[in-house]
């Protein structure tokens, strides 16, 4: 008797996605286990209280003088939002940043080499480049869903509780300003945790290691900047280095005395050792001679 | 028959680790069907198949895979092949047809056709019912065929198996062999079987290529190297095996190939017209009793034996 559907090995007649669509298999692949865990989901809503907060104070500033009288004009006038606001926003983003690049950035590659799932991938139509970039693609999306998308949101809400243009209008760079900053410090900080993840098999020592890394260079800068009392050595610290840049960007006081391209170049350098380490680590086959 | 265009060819490939050369100025070609890439552990098997895949760079000479050179069509070769590793991989935290599926879409198939040719290689390779376990619950066994499915997924035109037997109960290890029969003879995959277990090629393919230290030793089809050009017997004996070896001196010297499979037992292949006189004359010079010859019919361990000289 004939089986209703044969379960036996069948060929393959269908289509197929053009080359070079694999890295976009992997980022959605990777972003799907993600959404998956409630922990991160809260973790997710926790990095937008901020934006709630901000929401909260655009509203004041908009509507306070209409409700209050009196001294509530002082009031709507400490709430107002200025460049130095978004600044500010990205500055407090920093923890959620550090800590959701850890908990996704780790085992992005430390767990596929533990897996042995290198030579599965590479076994595939897909480059390493490709591979690599499909792994960035994944923390780049949930750092720029804590940074970029709130810090955009927020402009939106400005417009909308204040009825008008007027801000946007006379800070109109703050919308590329807030992409180009939320950008280069997803790409930067994704780049760096890629790279410390190529380099283990272990992801609890990858974050560690970063968690070391971060620390031990701000701790290094706070005591040379101690002794010497001058902060131009802000270089060494990555962190201290993107904090410049984007005091630049948004086009505020530096805060430490380091020329702005000096960091720039620090973070460009950063940036060219990752991508060296990702050459040498993404591999079919790891060869010890 | 008529000739197929060979599936693989290698034509002087030599790959380095170091200043360790794994394969030596290699020339060989794999048949289209099921062929046994045989040889003993470090001859370079698992090197031949990383080099044709692109993983390794050789330092010299060309391969070509389904008629395309490896070193410039590497993508288009891995869209049409399928590979099975030897040690234990998998993507980690997923269950295995969200693995096989991803396996799948990551060879370009469009997701929804992914998830179902996920499912039919899952339960063609046995894994059905433990389709929606976490893999890193697996077993050895299933983790093998769980690596034979996402091999499988995306239908390639030839498959790499590298020791697909390894760790596999009895059971286990013959239903993975039936597996890779039925996909040879039935399902059109070309493949190439690589393994250090005589059994399993000689069950599962039509050719074979021995691999030794880095070269080829021998090539072509198992039945027709299998045929004797003399005769195979296989004796018991009595005198101890560590007392044997005068013996085997004297069947060496009178160009006589032997060596012993088991404590008493000792095959010996008598090449040309002689036959089982011979060797009962070269025993009793030796003062060996014989207790038992009979004619044996030879073996792919025979050809393996005189290819890799091993006693």
């Amino acid at each position: 008797m004939t089986p209703i559907h044969d379960q036996s090995y069948r060929r393959y007649g269908g289509g197929r996605a053009p080359r070079g669509r694999a890295w976009a298999v992997i980022a959605a692949g990777g972003i799907r286990t993600f959404i998956g865990r409630r922990m991160f989901l809260g973790l997710l809503l926790l990095s937008w209280s901020q934006f709630f907060v901000r929401a909260v104070q655009f509203y004041a500033a908009a509507n306070l003088p209409q409700i209050l009288a009196g001294d509530a004009v002082a009031a709507a006038s400490f709430f107002a939002p200025t460049p130095a606001t978004f600044r500010d926003f990205f500055d407090k983003q920093d923890l959620f940043v550090f800590v959701v690049s850890v908990y996704v950035g780790a085992g992005l590659i430390a767990n596929d080499r533990r897996a042995n799932a290198l030579q599965i991938y590479l076994s595939k139509p897909l480059t390493r480049a490709e591979y690599v970039f499909g792994k960035l693609a994944i923390l780049m999306a949930f750092l720029l869903l804590i940074t970029w998308v709130p810090a955009i949101m927020l402009l939106i809400v400005q417009i909308l509780f204040a009825g008008n243009f007027t801000f946007v209008r006379n800070n109109f760079y703050l919308f590329p300003a807030v992409t180009l900053f939320a950008f280069i410090e997803a790409g930067v900080v994704s780049a760096a945790m890629l790279a410390l993840s190529s380099l283990s098999n272990s992801s609890r020592f990858v974050g560690i290691l970063y968690a070391a890394l971060m620390f031990f260079s701000q701790a290094l800068f706070g005591v040379l900047a101690f002794v010497t009392g001058d902060s131009s050595l802000s270089w060494i610290a990555i962190t201290h280095d993107l904090a410049q840049v984007g005091d630049e960007i948004f086009r505020l006081p530096l805060r430490y005395r380091t020329p702005w391209p000096m960091s720039f170049l620090m973070i460009v350098l950063l940036v060219v050792v990752s991508g060296l380490v990702l050459e040498r680590r993404v591999r079919g086959v790891e060869i010890v001679a | 028959m008529a000739e197929t265009a060979p599936v693989v060819t290698l034509d002087h490939v030599t790959v380095a680790y170091g200043r360790s050369q794994v394969l030596q100025d290699v020339t060989t070609t794999f048949a289209s069907g099921a062929v046994g890439l045989l040889g003993p552990n470090g001859a370079g098997k698992s090197t031949m198949i990383k080099a044709l895949l692109g993983f390794i760079v050789p330092e010299q000479g060309r391969m070509r895979i389904l008629g395309l050179d490896v070193a410039v069509a590497s993508l288009e070769i891995r869209a049409r092949v399928g590979y099975m590793p030897e040690s234990d991989a998998h993507i980690p935290g997923m269950n295995a047809v969200s693995f096989v599926a991803y396996c799948g879409e990551l060879a370009g198939l469009p997701r929804v056709d992914a998830m179902q040719r996920a499912h039919e290689v899952l339960f063609y390779v046995g894994l059905g019912e433990a389709r929606y376990r976490n893999v890193e619950t697996y077993s050895t066994g299933m983790k093998q065929r769980i690596k034979l499915a996402q091999a499988l997924v995306h239908d390639p035109d030839l498959l790499f198996l590298d020791e697909p037997t390894n760790g596999m109960d009895p059971r286990g290890r013959d239903e993975m062999l039936e597996l890779v029969r039925d996909l040879a003879h039935h399902k059109g995959v070309n493949l190439v079987l690589s393994s250090h277990v005589l059994p399993d090629v000689e069950y599962a393919c039509d050719d074979v290529v021995v691999l030794d230290k880095g070269r080829i030793k021998v090539a072509g089809p198992i039945a027709a190297l299998k045929q004797p050009r003399g005769r195979v017997y296989e004796l018991r004996v009595k005198t101890p095996a560590a007392d044997l070896e005068p013996f085997f001196e004297r069947l060496r010297a009178a160009g006589l190939e032997c060596h012993a499979t088991d404590e008493d037992v000792v095959r010996v292949f008598v090449p040309g017209e002689g036959g089982a006189r011979d060797v009962f004359a070269l025993a009793a010079a030796a003062h060996v009793q014989v207790r038992h010859l009979r004619a044996s019919v030879p073996t792919l361990e025979d050809v393996f034996a005189r290819a890799v000289g091993e006693e």
